[in-house]
């Protein structure tokens, strides 16, 4: 339903927007509105449309059937160039930004008509001191962080003075205080009139933040509301439909066993500048025990992940110690041998192959441990079974072991991931954003099985950028912040707001002035 | 207007009829080619496709020219499964009738049943070591094997050249750049009287049950599928990507290499400057229209090697010219990577326009 | 020093050197895109035997230069509707489409083998045609010489100096991105691979109406593929491109020299030195890895599918 307030016509209204892709529908009749100076929460789970909708929003894609009003005249947006002509600018959660080039080469792509690049620094310098977004105009895009990456995207759109900013899960890769800061601009952005659409499935942040929120499932939207007369619980509940049980940490059992993950001044050098040197980490994971690593994305984590893995090898033998037998310099077969299994972050093309089976997909790291392998042949019977097994302990909704990768669902797909290690009984687990654009159900189902795996005694890493799942699973936690690991903490007597300060890396800040 | 929709899944159908219907719309554009050169096109099709194959020796002859294209389509079909763009292959055939040839006019006055397999052994060291050379630098300095194996082919046909002009040239040759023919025992058995059709072929289809079996059934086998689909995932599993690189080349080399030999000490008899009609190249065409797989590269190699019996006997009877077989071949290579969209897309006919239309007409 | 002594070296380098410009600098406008067209080979061999079949008909080099550019684009429209239309493999296109051009060129050029042509004519340009040492060396050339000179400049000035080169660059470092803001990333990637096989059709015609006055099957004897080794070599940089290809003109004349100064190699291993030397030149560029993932585009050869 399109509201009509009396006072002013909406900013931007759309009617019954469909969209359908094969054998999935995207959107359902979508109808909301926002208006001037309003933020205006777009919330839903992962797959439930949001993406879409925006995408239909900003010209990206078109909708099948359905209108769009802005200022109460009827448009067609075809182009994002048309919608930038409307007055429509926005924030991407994938910021659209080209490694190669410099910042104010980045805007200039992003504007229909930059002028000159002289010109254009200067008005770069200018917004960015008077929004508190500070940037230099002539650094290559690869050598900033993620938060000043978004910085980017920002001040590309403010530049052209939107009526209407979309921000796409805009806090995903910030760390508490940057989040703060954002949430500060975005007010005084809308006190000035501009209308904000927020896309988000934090329900804390759309509490604090939004004035009005429409809550899409399965591409259709469920509600239209207020979300300050909600509490996170309810607006959950309606988002998902259903009420989750949440996991909770394993009990801390005191024992006396040595750690069985131990990993000693871990150095290693990127590999090229894209990437990120890992300094001095070191810590330990005890049997029963599941250790977070929070930190933004690009702080090296997927980095600490593939030399735990064994991808990258250390110089010494003796950096990383599983069950007390150093393999620091040995590749993952060896490690797999000793008990470490471990999850990429990236699930095609890392975790597990598109285009093969979930069969092969098994074998892919079970082939030795599992018995799967003998006189270097296949023994495809065994390799089926272990498969199905894996399906079946999880509930990872497939077709059958012979069902392709990509067939799955992100979610399904990393439950077979996470259960294809689990089944393994690997002694420690390492594993890289578990739950990350995974539905809100597999999230809690694969938590769920981490806990569990470490009540068996196994050791657990999970590194993650989603605080609130480490807050929920973790005994301790500590902080990623450009390749250095802060000190670890214990969940239970640790506030966000410290892990935030680690996450900027406060503590080598007070290192170095203490230095 | 025709547009593209993507499939949900890849299609397994048109994995298959992909090259069927690659064939059929070559053959359209080889009518139209042979209409353009006031050929009729019935009797230029008749005599490619259709008049080699009307006599036993015909049949024969199919046999020898598919024998190198077997050989060296499975090895690059291997290579290319595993990402490793090894378009060499011609220089690892030159190299192979180079060191297999070399051993049968060092051991000229050598009458023994050894000979041939030296011969044999030699060619796949030859052809190993000059696909040794694109795999280390490759693997040590990360250096393009397109670009190394291909320059390496025009260095191993200038060797050949200087060799049969210079030192290998027969002494009783009259001048001409050839080397002497070689003797009964450095001449590759025939196995079917009156005919060229050598024992080679039969060592051909023995490595096209191999590499099925080495492909399907082993761990080196998935290796080589997960490392040429997803390098990380590979490096994940802990499989080496360097083994591979190493282990594809030179297998590679072996069979092109001993491709090489067989030509030359089965149906040439002698080295020459030239001792292949692109048959290294052709494999590379061989290996995709045989989508990668051993049984189909068999097919794919008894096909092209009708397009060279064909433009030979249409050279013959309607004066064609030899550079229309390289034309069909390339033509049918071209439609190939034309209809396997219909793997990931299906046609439909409609008004709307999607965005990889909207490419095409761009 | 006798300067008249080395005029003739000094040229032959330059006319070596002249189709490989024009063949690394449209690769590289194409690679820049994001587009790998490993065609070259078969994109100036049709466009030598088109360019030299235009002549002969119609006895104008103007028209030969233009019927060479169309039909080195026509080759390159085919690679890009199967790479950038239908989504095949960049790789294996390329490969085909040097090995049609070699079946293709052999054919049309079947009935001109043995043909002589008088060459380009040369062009005397007023005052510097007339100027002492640099006259005779730089200034007494055909019409295709001089754009090799300036091709350079006016790529780097496209691609570093325009918008639309920074679209281009854009395009080839991150399709998704260029997608996202809103840039037609297909038809972006058409054009600029439309510019390479002009470029290579024109390398192709300077080969078969300059260099060798004549066509012979197979002529360019894989210049097109130094021509992508040469893209390498210069890192992606217009002014590199010039550089390494007046560096390989030096090493392909040094085989007609060797004989004159009594070096008793025999001349297949001369003939050899280009393409050793194509090898070592690329070993000691990627060496460096982390160099060369820094300089190409980032997209180059990956397959652009618009709905993700």
């Amino acid at each position: 339903m399109i509201k009509q307030p009396d006072a002013k016509t909406p900013l931007l209204a759309l009617g019954a927007i469909t969209k359908s892709y094969p054998g999935c529908l995207a959107n359902d009749h979508v109808d909301f509105a926002i208006s001037r100076g309003e933020i205006h929460a777009l919330l839903g789970e992962n797959g439930a449309g949001k993406s879409t909708l925006v995408k239909i929003i900003y010209g990206i894609l078109r909708a099948d059937s359905g209108n769009i009003r802005w200022c109460g005249e009827p448009v067609t947006i075809d182009s994002p160039s048309t919608a930038r002509r409307l007055g429509i600018a926005m924030v991407f959660q994938h910021f659209s930004l080209f490694e190669s080039l410099t910042v104010v080469e980045n805007i200039a792509l992003g504007m229909d008509s930059p002028g000159n690049m002289e010109s254009l620094k200067a008005r770069i310098r200018e917004v960015s001191t008077s929004y508190g977004l500070l940037l230099d105009p002539d650094r290559h895009v690869h050598s900033l962080s993620v938060g000043e990456r978004q910085r980017i995207e920002i001040i590309r759109c403010l530049l052209q003075q939107p009526k209407l900013l979309i921000m796409d899960e805009p806090t995903s890769v910030l760390t508490p205080q940057e989040i703060e800061q954002l949430f500060a601009t975005l007010r005084r952005l809308a006190a000035q009139g501009m209308s904000i659409l927020y896309i988000s499935h934090k329900l804390d942040e759309i509490r604090t933040l939004c004035h009005q929120a429409t809550i899409l499932r399965n591409g259709r939207v469920v509600a239209d509301t207020d979300p300050t007369t909600h509490t996170a619980r309810s607006l959950a509940a309606i988002m998902m439909g259903e009420e989750l049980e949440l996991p909770s940490r394993p009990p801390l059992t005191q024992s006396d066993s040595p750690p069985r993950l131990v990993v000693n001044d871990l150095s290693l050098r990127a590999l090229d500048e894209f990437g990120v040197d890992l300094k001095n980490i070191s810590f330990t994971v005890g049997r029963g025990e599941i250790l977070g690593i929070a930190g933004v994305a690009g702080n090296g984590q997927i980095e600490l992940t593939n030399a735990l893995a064994g991808e990258r090898r250390c110089q010494q033998a003796d950096t990383i110690v599983i069950d007390q037998v150093a393999c620091g310099h040995r590749g993952p077969e060896f490690r797999r041998e000793l008990g470490l299994g471990s999850i990429p972050e990236e699930r095609f093309g890392h975790g597990a192959i598109a285009d093969l089976s979930l069969a092969e997909n098994a074998y892919l790291t079970a082939h030795h441990r599992m018995g799967l392998t003998r006189y270097g042949l296949i023994r495809r019977r065994l390799r089926n079974a272990f498969s199905n097994r894996v399906i079946d302990q999880f509930r990872v909704k497939a077709g059958g072991h012979q069902s392709t990768a990509s067939s799955l669902s992100g979610g399904n797909l990393q439950k077979f991931i996470v259960g294809r290690e689990i089944c393994q009984r690997h002694g420690v687990l390492v594993v890289c954003q578990p739950t990350w654009g995974v539905d809100a159900g597999a999230a809690t189902a694969i938590q769920q099985a981490l806990v569990e795996m470490a009540e068996a005694g196994a050791a657990v890493l999970v590194i993650s950028q989603d605080l609130d799942e480490l807050m929920l699973i973790c005994n301790r936690i500590a902080a990623i912040c450009a390749g250095r690991l802060s000190d670890v903490l214990p969940v239970a007597t640790t506030s966000v707001e410290q892990i935030g300060l680690l996450m900027a890396g406060a503590d080598m800040e007070m290192d170095r002035a203490e230095a | 207007m025709l547009r593209l929709e993507a499939r949900a899944e890849p299609s397994r159908a048109m994995i298959y009829l992909s090259p069927v219907f690659a064939l059929g719309l070559t053959l359209v554009a080889g009518v139209v080619l042979f209409e353009i050169m006031g050929v009729p096109a019935g009797d230029a099709l008749y005599a490619f496709f259709i008049e080699p194959l009307s006599s036993l020796y015909g049949l024969t002859e199919l046999g020898v020219k598919a024998t190198p294209l077997i050989l060296i389509g499975v090895a690059l079909a291997i290579g290319f499964r595993a990402n490793v763009w090894n378009i060499g292959a011609e220089g690892q055939l030159t190299l192979g009738a180079i060191f297999g040839g070399g051993v049968g006019l060092l051991l000229y006055d050598v009458d023994s049943k050894w000979v041939l397999p030296a011969m044999l052994l030699a060619a796949m060291l030859g052809g190993m070591l000059w696909a040794a050379i694109p795999a280390f630098l490759r693997t040590r300095f990360n250096t393009s094997e397109i670009l190394v194996s291909l320059m390496l082919t025009y260095v191993a046909t200038l060797l050949l050249s200087y060799l049969v002009h210079g030192p290998w040239r027969d002494p009783d040759g009259f001048n001409f750049p050839e080397s002497r023919m070689f003797h009964d025992a450095a001449s590759l058995p025939i196995i079917f009287p009156d005919s060229r059709l050598h024992i080679g072929f039969a060592l051909a289809l023995f490595v096209v049950v191999a590499a099925w079996f080495v492909i399907s059934r082993t761990l080196i086998g998935f290796q080589i599928q997960v490392i040429g689909r997803a390098p990380r995932a590979g490096a994940y599993a802990g499989f080496s990507h360097k083994k591979l690189i190493w282990m594809t080349l030179l297998f590679a080399g072996a069979a092109a290499g001993l491709a090489g030999v067989i030509e030359v000490s089965g149906p040439i008899g002698q080295l020459l400057p030239s001792i292949s009609p692109g048959y290294g190249f052709t494999a590379i065409i061989v290996a995709f229209v045989g989508r990668l797989h051993p049984v189909g590269v068999l097919l794919a190699s008894l096909l092209m090697a009708l397009s060279y019996l064909g433009g030979e006997n249409a050279q013959i009877s309607l004066n064609l010219p030899l550079a229309v077989t390289g034309v069909f071949q390339g033509l049918l290579l071209f439609m190939l990577l034309a209809c396997d969209v219909l793997i990931r897309y299906r046609i439909r006919i409609g008004p709307i326009v999607s965005k990889i239309d909207a490419g095409n007409t761009a | 020093m006798n300067f008249d002594l080395y005029l003739p070296t000094l040229l032959t380098i330059i006319t070596a050197a002249t189709p490989l410009v024009f063949a690394a600098m449209g690769e590289l406008v194409t690679e820049k895109s994001g587009v790998l067209n490993l065609g070259v080979e078969g994109m100036m061999l049709t466009g030598a035997v088109t360019g030299f079949a235009a002549v002969v008909v119609t006895d104008s080099a103007i028209l030969g230069c233009l019927a060479a550019m169309a039909a080195g684009m026509l080759t390159a429209l085919i690679f890009a509707f199967l790479v950038l239309g239908l989504q095949a493999s960049q790789v294996a296109t390329g490969l085909a489409l040097t090995l049609f051009g070699i079946g293709l060129s052999a054919l049309l050029g079947q009935d001109m083998v043995g043909i002589a042509y008088a060459g380009l004519p040369k062009l005397q340009l007023p005052i510097v045609s007339d100027l002492p040492v640099l006259g005779p060396l730089l200034f007494h050339h055909d019409a295709l010489v001089y754009l090799s000179f300036v091709l350079p400049a006016a790529v780097a000035w496209f691609l570093y100096r325009t918008r639309a080169g920074l679209i281009l660059r854009a395009v080839g470092d991150s399709h998704d991105a260029a997608h996202a803001i809103g840039y037609p990333v297909i038809a972006i990637r058409y054009m600029a691979t439309l510019f390479g096989g002009a470029m290579s059709g024109l390398a192709g015609a300077y080969l078969s109406l300059s260099y060798s006055t004549m066509w012979v099957e197979n002529m360019s004897a894989g210049r097109g593929w130094i021509a992508l080794a040469l893209v390498v070599f210069a890192t992606w940089r217009p002014w590199r491109v010039m550089f390494g290809a007046y560096l390989f003109g030096g090493i392909t004349i040094l085989q007609l020299y060797a004989q004159a100064f009594g070096i008793a190699v025999p001349s297949q291993f001369m003939t050899m030195l280009p393409y050793l030397a194509t090898i070592v030149v690329l070993v000691v560029i990627s060496r460096d890895e982390s160099r060369i993932r820094q300089n190409a585009p980032a997209c180059i050869g990956k397959p652009f599918h618009p709905s993700a």
